[in-house]
């Protein structure tokens, strides 16, 4: 198999299947989770639910200043890293022409030394969260073998595509190959584990912002 | 294309030369357009214009070498790419530089006499003749009726030729990788050179077709040294093939500022920005084109306005459609997006409706607590 | 009384769930399993689906942040819970423990394990469900897993005791309205107004809690003070006083329903418009949000807090104060009203009326701190401990504004307050809210 083929691969079938499997997996864990429903609430409602569930959505992107206080490198990481691999997944101009590819929807991307620097701070960042992960008591005392899990899978793809896009791995086809073989991974190990909290908590959000807000507090 | 002037070749002469040097002169080369020649090879060759003397007496005293140029499945596109070189120099001195023995397009022999040229090549320079192949061949798992030449299947042919050949030189996609013959579904069962020589070094100059500046540097490392060029993971000289297109392009710059054409003839098209979004193969491919250009240094494929095809690099026929970017993958991803997101959610709803008689029936059959349960733990 | 002989086997439940030695009385982890079906529903998949693990609930928690104690993580504490969930309430997880990839199994000895972590170390402010990244409303699921606990056998002693005690005598405390018969005359006699008992279609029927009426008998003379002056119609009701629920601590709506129940059937035999809560978190939060789920119907009356009764009279322009505490005064919000309840602003605005140098904690709100001590932790003689461990996090907020009192509306978070600031020897007095405003009424001419 030459690096060719292993590209071809990659993001022919493989791509397929993981999507495949990606797709199925997550929309039956979606559709078990909004389908169980909730039970008839009888209280007198203080205030909605719609518009505070989608506040809280929109404010559990930032904490409040008493958590960012007590956990300020959780917080500081936790954005960084998330904040960066949403960049480079939705402004680097290959991924835009995937998306663009996809769903005939595209948007600016952002310069490659921009999207080349967001990464190496995301990777560093997830290096950090890492070792925070082993080393604060709480994070250590809650983790298991699947939170190792995705961070490696979560950290692969960046790390690969960073690889390529520098042409550390030569020739350029097994390059973007691995990165893709790594995608394809993330992508087929979602549904699985809790990355899927990636659009599961916004539903999570929704209900507490929902929940808290029909008895009139903005959570 | 066909306008340019013709510096009168095919040029199928036999000389009775023995020397390079002596071939030369008798051509009426002289020795400041030969130094040029090798001046311009030792920088194909990524080596120091200092040596070019140096190349230059190797390449004088040595001995023409018997060349023998194999046809098969091929459209005779590196053939016209080599012989149709605008410059007349570098390309045309080396043709004259070797004895090409054999080669269709190029011989005046024809039928039983031009076969007993390739014999008579190969007696007569027995382990020290190159072959130079252009054109993929019938593997040897596929009938080898798909592409004969008097009589003789390719297979076999390159087999006997190659025994006594010093080297192989696999020139053009299709003898490197495959190429068009081998592209899906490959009725041909199409092989590359390599895929069935092992026991002689194979030289991959690939390129759909390669740029002639590419043969003659590999011939004229042979020439001058004896040796064989350094090779990539794909057996391509590396002094050629060691950067990617994109990475030696004039139009990355607007690649790294977010400027693209969207079509071929928009805006970005006419000011020249990148042609990532047109489907430019650039980052995979590797190649000279975008430092050599092509046609003497005229133009080359990016600049003349399209992306590059990657022909350069094996399966490029296969590998996504050319106008589309580099990074979609190649099938329905929509279509098994929604078509499994469906079945997905339909089995989802399934179990949440399974889900949820868990929880009716859970709610029909519990037993309240009471306080005089409660009291009983006490 | 219900014969619970056979407890039904919980479907799904396997031969080690059977195998699992039956805890006292009737209680089972079958059964506890079947409680814990039926309080699934989407928010807790969605919720269980979101983990990641951050452990940043821990930042928001006082047992966690005043013990160090990694177990103390609220988002751990419902292991038990999110276990069943990921392999009954999910295909994937049902498919594993189906193909016997998954052997882990949700059982007694782990419910025992989880009994201190769901009811000792957690006081149910709700804290947690505010800060969680991935929006978890952990408070939420604490409260479902607890029915779980009490039908599995598994809930403390002191709760299961003032449960009884709350459903067999009407109060969790054991109190008689003989008690508070005898409080009533006494307010009677010191303000020289009536107390207006079971008077149909009053405006507003007032109900107290046991540990008003035992250790801050000034409520019931503040509000008999205020309402007269504000010319409110009320009464209270000799068929039920007690506003406080037992059952929602413990986590039963059963015995929760049962309480409600008394306080509906108290209200609508006075054909009353209004029902207040006393100064008393969980009782405003049992009667006012889980009362009509738990009775599975809506009110035909409106149920507030006392604090949101005297907001409103205020803005109706009918309390008429005067002078102002010029101490240095701060505030405690008690979680079920301010986080849990959205009653935030109104205790402000009735401090304005009456204190001249009033100082907010630093996190208050909906960002309060719980005083460490509600959710049942107060009932529970097992939790002492780490009850004062989590006054702590209180403790250090006053310290942050160095009040000269503090002032609350919650008998419970008082009764903290005091033994808290007095065990940690601050001389700090703690009163509640609804006295400070009878103190400063204008008299009437």
């Amino acid at each position: 198999m030459t690096s060719m083929d292993f590209l071809l691969f990659t993001k022919g079938p493989l791509f397929q299947l993981a999507l495949t499997i990606f797709a199925l997996g997550l929309s039956v864990r979606l559709a078990e989770v909004l389908l169980l429903g909730r039970r008839h609430n009888y209280a007198e409602a203080r205030g909605g639910q719609w518009l505070p569930g989608l506040k809280t959505v929109w404010r559990r992107f930032y904490p409040d200043p008493g958590t960012f206080q007590r956990a300020p490198f959780d917080v500081l990481v936790g954005t960084l890293w998330h904040v960066g691999f949403v960049i480079v997944l939705l402004l680097f101009i290959p991924h835009v022409e995937l998306i663009k590819a996809t769903f005939d929807i595209a948007w600016p991307a952002l310069p490659n030394p921009v999207v080349d620097a967001v990464t190496a701070v995301t990777m560093a960042a997830l290096v950090a969260a890492l070792i925070h992960r082993l080393r604060h008591p709480v994070k250590r005392f809650l983790s298991t073998r699947e939170d190792y899990l995705i961070w490696t899978v979560t950290f692969l793809p960046v790390v690969t595509g960073y690889l390529a896009y520098h042409r550390l791995i030569n020739p350029y086809p097994l390059a973007l190959g691995l990165h893709i073989l790594t995608v394809n991974l993330f992508l087929m190990v979602l549904p699985f584990t809790k990355l899927t909290h990636i659009f599961t908590a916004f539903i999570a959000r929704w209900y507490n912002g929902a929940i808290f807000g029909r008895k009139g507090v903005q959570s | 294309m066909a306008a340019y002037p013709h510096p009168g070749r095919p040029h199928p002469l036999p000389t009775t030369a023995a020397t390079l040097g002596e071939a030369l002169r008798e051509q009426g080369v002289s020795r400041r357009g030969f130094l040029k020649f090798c001046a311009a090879t030792a920088s194909l060759m990524a080596l120091p214009p200092t040596l070019a003397p140096a190349i230059a007496s190797a390449l004088e005293q040595a001995r023409r070498p018997s060349v023998i140029w194999l046809s098969f499945q091929e459209c005779t596109g590196c053939t016209e790419a080599l012989t149709r070189s605008f410059s007349p120099t570098v390309e045309s001195l080396i043709l004259d530089l070797i004895s090409l023995d054999y080669h269709h397009t190029l011989q005046a022999a024809a039928g039983t006499a031009a076969e007993l040229a390739r014999e008579q090549a190969m007696h007569a320079n027995a382990g020290e003749y190159l072959v130079v192949v252009d054109g993929s061949l019938p593997g040897p798992r596929a009938n080898p009726g798909y592409s004969t030449i008097a009589g003789i299947s390719n297979l076999q042919m390159l087999r006997e030729t190659i025994d006594g050949a010093a080297a192989v030189v696999a020139v053009g996609t299709c003898a490197a990788f495959g190429g068009l013959p081998q592209a899906r579904p490959n009725p041909t069962g199409a092989v590359a050179v390599s895929d069935v020589v092992r026991d002689r070094p194979v030289i991959n100059v690939s390129g759909c077709p390669p740029l002639p500046m590419v043969i003659t540097g590999v011939l004229a490392q042979f020439l001058t040294f004896g040796n064989l060029p350094e090779l990539d993971e794909y057996g391509r000289p590396r002094a050629f093939f060691g950067q990617s297109i994109h990475d030696r392009c004039y139009r990355r710059p607007f690649y790294d500022k977010g400027l693209f054409a969207e079509t071929f003839d928009d805006e970005g098209a006419r000011k020249g920005w990148c042609l990532y979004r047109l489907g430019c193969k650039g980052p995979m491919a590797y190649n000279a084109c975008a430092t050599m250009k092509w046609n003497g240094g005229t133009s080359w494929p990016v600049e003349a306005g399209h992306p590059c095809l990657g022909c350069s690099e094996p399966n490029f026929w296969d590998a996504g459609g050319f106008y589309r970017a580099l990074s979609v993958p190649a099938g329905d991803t929509r279509g098994t997006l929604f078509a499994a997101g469906a079945i997905g959610a339909t089995v989802g709803a399934g179990a949440a409706v399974l889900a949820r008689q868990r929880s009716a029936a859970a709610k029909a059959e519990r037993t309240p607590v009471t306080a005089a349960e409660l009291e009983q733990t006490l | 009384m219900t014969s619970v002989a056979n407890p039904a086997i919980a479907p799904g439940a396997t031969e080690a769930d059977l195998d699992q030695t039956t805890p006292a009385g009737s209680f089972s982890l079958a059964r506890g399993l079947v409680a814990w079906r039926e309080e699934m529903d989407a928010a807790v998949a969605a919720f269980f689906s979101s983990c990641v693990h951050c452990g940043l609930c821990a930042s928001a928690c006082p047992f966690y942040v005043e013990t160090g104690d990694p177990q103390y993580t609220p988002i751990h504490k419902l292991e038990p819970l999110r276990l069943l969930w990921e392999q009954e309430y999910t295909l994937w997880g049902r498919l594993k423990v189906k193909a016997g990839l998954d052997q882990r199994r949700v059982t007694d000895a782990m419910l025992a394990q989880w009994e201190p972590l769901l009811y000792d170390s957690c006081s149910m402010c709700g804290r947690c469900s505010l800060v969680c990244p991935v929006g978890n409303d952990i408070q939420y699921m604490i409260r479902k897993a607890r029915e779980g606990m009490v039908a599995s056998g598994h809930a403390p002693e002191g709760l299961v005791a003032a449960s009884v005690r709350a459903v067999t005598t009407g109060s969790p405390m054991g109190l008689q309205w003989k008690t508070l018969e005898v409080q009533i005359k006494h307010v009677e006699t010191a303000t020289g107004l009536t107390v207006p008992i079971d008077q149909p279609a009053a405006d507003y029927l007032v109900l107290l809690s046991s540990m008003e009426i035992i250790n801050f008998p000034e409520y019931l003379e503040a509000i008999t003070k205020i309402f007269d002056h504000a010319g409110v119609s009320w009464t209270l009701s000799t068929q039920c006083f007690e506003a406080t629920n037992a059952g929602i601590q413990i986590g039963s709506k059963d015995i929760a329903a049962q309480l409600v129940q008394r306080v509906v059937d108290a209200a609508e035999a006075l054909a009353v418009k209004n029902v207040i809560s006393p100064e008393c978190g969980h009782a405003y939060t049992a009667i006012r949000w889980e009362g009509p789920n738990v009775i599975q119907r809506a009110y035909p009356f409106k149920v507030w807090h006392i604090i949101e009764v005297l907001d409103q009279l205020r803005a109706q322009g009918r309390l008429q104060t005067e002078g102002k505490e010029d101490d240095r005064l701060s505030l405690h919000d008690p979680c079920n009203l301010a986080r849990k309840s959205g009653v935030i602003q109104q205790q402000r605005r009735l401090m304005d009326l009456i204190a001249g140098n009033f100082v907010d904690l630093k996190e208050h709100g909906e960002f309060q701190w719980c005083c460490g001590a509600g959710g049942g932790v107060s009932s529970n003689e097992r939790a002492e401990p780490l009850k004062l461990a989590a006054f702590k996090r209180k403790k250090a907020q006053i310290e942050e504004v160095e009040p000269e009192r503090m002032v609350t509306m919650c008998a419970t978070c008082r009764t903290q307050l005091e033994e808290g600031l007095e065990e940690f020897n601050m001389d700090i007095p703690v009163v509640g809210l609804t006295e400070l405003i009878a103190d400063h009424l204008v008299e009437k001419g």
